[in-house]
């Protein structure tokens, strides 16, 4: 993991999950997985976040606040979706008020599957997008707008 | 007396895990108005009931909530099974209110921590999920999964719990009972946490009465409502138990009355392996729902209200979910009124909301 070098701060949003992903991305946080042992924080305000990471499917209610959260977040930053409704659906793709996944409002860069996705995979997720977001971080330097 | 301003309040908010949005109408710091907006969770899954079998329903039923998806799953096959006239054998009731206990141990373990993170120590919350992995561990070991577990089914239980595992878990329970209590002692006696709890929030009886608070919001207040008590579900009538009940209806009551439930959930699951007769854990379930049923459950929130209804085919024609947080928001709203606004996102967190229940 040397590739961390700067502490990644993660901003969570619940979609329209069921809470079984966003207890798990809690989880991690807590002295079992404890992922701040490597500098990584959930704050609460996107501005301080460069990892977003978003559970549950899209809606007609959140998806200006999923928009807002993300244009919010400071250049460069990655989207993390957490568990089969935020990559896909999942078991609600069918029900009348589910746009689809994350990805029909904001650019995803890792999916982490799974009902409910489990700890271990959703910090194997994040540092997946720590390495997107070191190659963004790259590109910026050479001069590109992203 | 100052102006009256609005503030928002979420639906993104840093202390708690899920979108619920408040208006606030303050005047100086004190807040004079709540109003609650929802529906950021709205997925609409009891209209899949027309394109979903009954029993691929109840994976869908489960997963309204992933803290108290067993519960949901549960009640979901106890209205089918009411409206089939399917009896399930006594094993599966008494593994189904086992799991049930369990559910209800990392549900409240669950809830402390937010409490802690709400007011501010991080340590304690930090503590109190460690403590909850061991739940966890539990319910993987014994299920197969770490918050949705798809273990009821109709008809019973999709696989057993043998007894060695069963005397473990009571072994593994009672170990940590020290650790949990280490914890709550922290709630019930520091100077600082009593400070932000104690007369704070305050429900009366009436109020939670007539606004139709239920679960530990009512035991808090005083109102001696517990389900398991009087609906007869499970094997809870042969567990013999009183309900948590205190008086006080503040926020520290509410947090006795969870403590208190998560001394007696131990006990419980201790009670219940004692008992479990042998046998078969699930009948097999041919032929379609015809007819309607209505089942009860308690929740760690309080009371969930099912409701199945078919007509001959393999769909079922309705599939209705009362959940408790949804009857307890007029009392938050309610216990909002008056409230210092340093004190909204602690007292939004008593009632232990459960938005996707809500919502679903």
């Amino acid at each position: 993991m040397s590739y961390i070098a700067k502490s990644p701060w993660v901003i969570h949003y619940d979609g329209s999950s069921c809470n079984g992903c966003d207890i798990e991305v809690l989880a991690c946080l807590t002295p079992m997985y404890d992922v701040e042992r490597f500098g990584i924080i959930n704050t609460g305000n996107p501005k301080h976040a460069d990892v977003f990471l978003l559970t549950g499917a899209v809606n007609e209610q959140n998806k200006d606040v999923i928009k807002q959260i993300y244009e919010q977040m400071p250049e460069p930053k990655v989207v993390v979706a957490v568990g089969i409704c935020a990559c896909s659906g999942g078991v609600f793709k069918d029900c009348y008020n589910i746009l689809g996944g994350s990805d029909t409002v904001v650019p995803v860069d890792v999916y982490v599957p799974g009902c409910a996705a489990r700890p271990e995979a959703i910090i194997d997720g994040v540092v997946k997008g720590l390495g997107v977001l070191q190659e963004k971080r790259d590109k910026m330097a050479k001069g590109g707008n992203k | 007396m100052g102006k009256k301003t609005i503030i928002p309040f979420g639906p993104q908010h840093p202390v708690l895990p899920e979108p619920i949005h408040l208006d606030l109408v303050i005047e100086d710091e004190t807040v004079v108005e709540a109003i609650p907006s929802i529906g950021f969770i709205h997925r609409g899954l009891e209209k899949l009931v027309e394109t979903r079998d009954y029993t691929q329903m109840v994976y869908v039923i489960e997963r309204i909530c992933g803290i108290c998806s067993f519960g949901h799953g549960w009640g979901a096959c106890s209205a089918i099974e009411g409206a089939m006239n399917v009896k399930v054998p006594e094993r599966a009731e008494y593994l189904r209110t086992i799991l049930h206990e369990l559910s209800r141990l990392h549900s409240h373990l669950l809830w402390l921590g937010l409490l802690a993170d709400a007011f501010g120590f991080e340590s304690l919350f930090n503590h109190c999920w460690r403590v909850r992995e061991t739940i966890l561990d539990i319910l993987e070991k014994t299920t197969g999964g770490r918050v949705i577990f798809s273990i009821c089914q109709v008809g019973g239980m999709r696989k057993d719990i043998d007894d060695e595992t069963l005397k473990e878990i009571v072994v593994t329970l009672n170990g940590i009972k020290k650790d949990i209590k280490a914890l709550t002692d922290v709630f019930i006696e520091d100077k600082s946490v009593k400070n932000r709890m104690c007369g704070v929030g305050v429900l009366s009886k009436a109020d939670a009465e007539e606004l139709g608070a239920v679960g530990p919001v009512a035991r808090g207040s005083g109102v001696v409502q517990d389900i398991r008590m009087t609906n007869g579900h499970g094997v809870y009538d042969k567990l013999d138990f009183e309900p948590v009940v205190e008086e006080a209806g503040d926020c520290y009551a509410r947090c006795k009355v969870r403590i208190g439930e998560v001394f007696q959930s131990i006990e419980l699951i201790e009670k219940a392996v004692a008992k479990i007769p042998e046998g078969p854990v699930s009948v097999k379930v041919t032929g379609n729902v015809e007819g309607e049923f209505i089942t009860r459950l308690e929740q760690p929130r309080g009371e969930a209200y099912y409701y199945a209804k078919g007509a001959g085919t393999k769909f079922l024609q309705r599939m209705r979910v009362r959940t408790p947080t949804n009857q307890n928001i007029p009392a938050l709203v309610k216990t909002l009124q008056g409230c210092d606004l340093a004190d909204v996102p602690m007292l939004v967190l008593t009632i232990d909301p459960c938005i996707s229940c809500t919502e679903r």
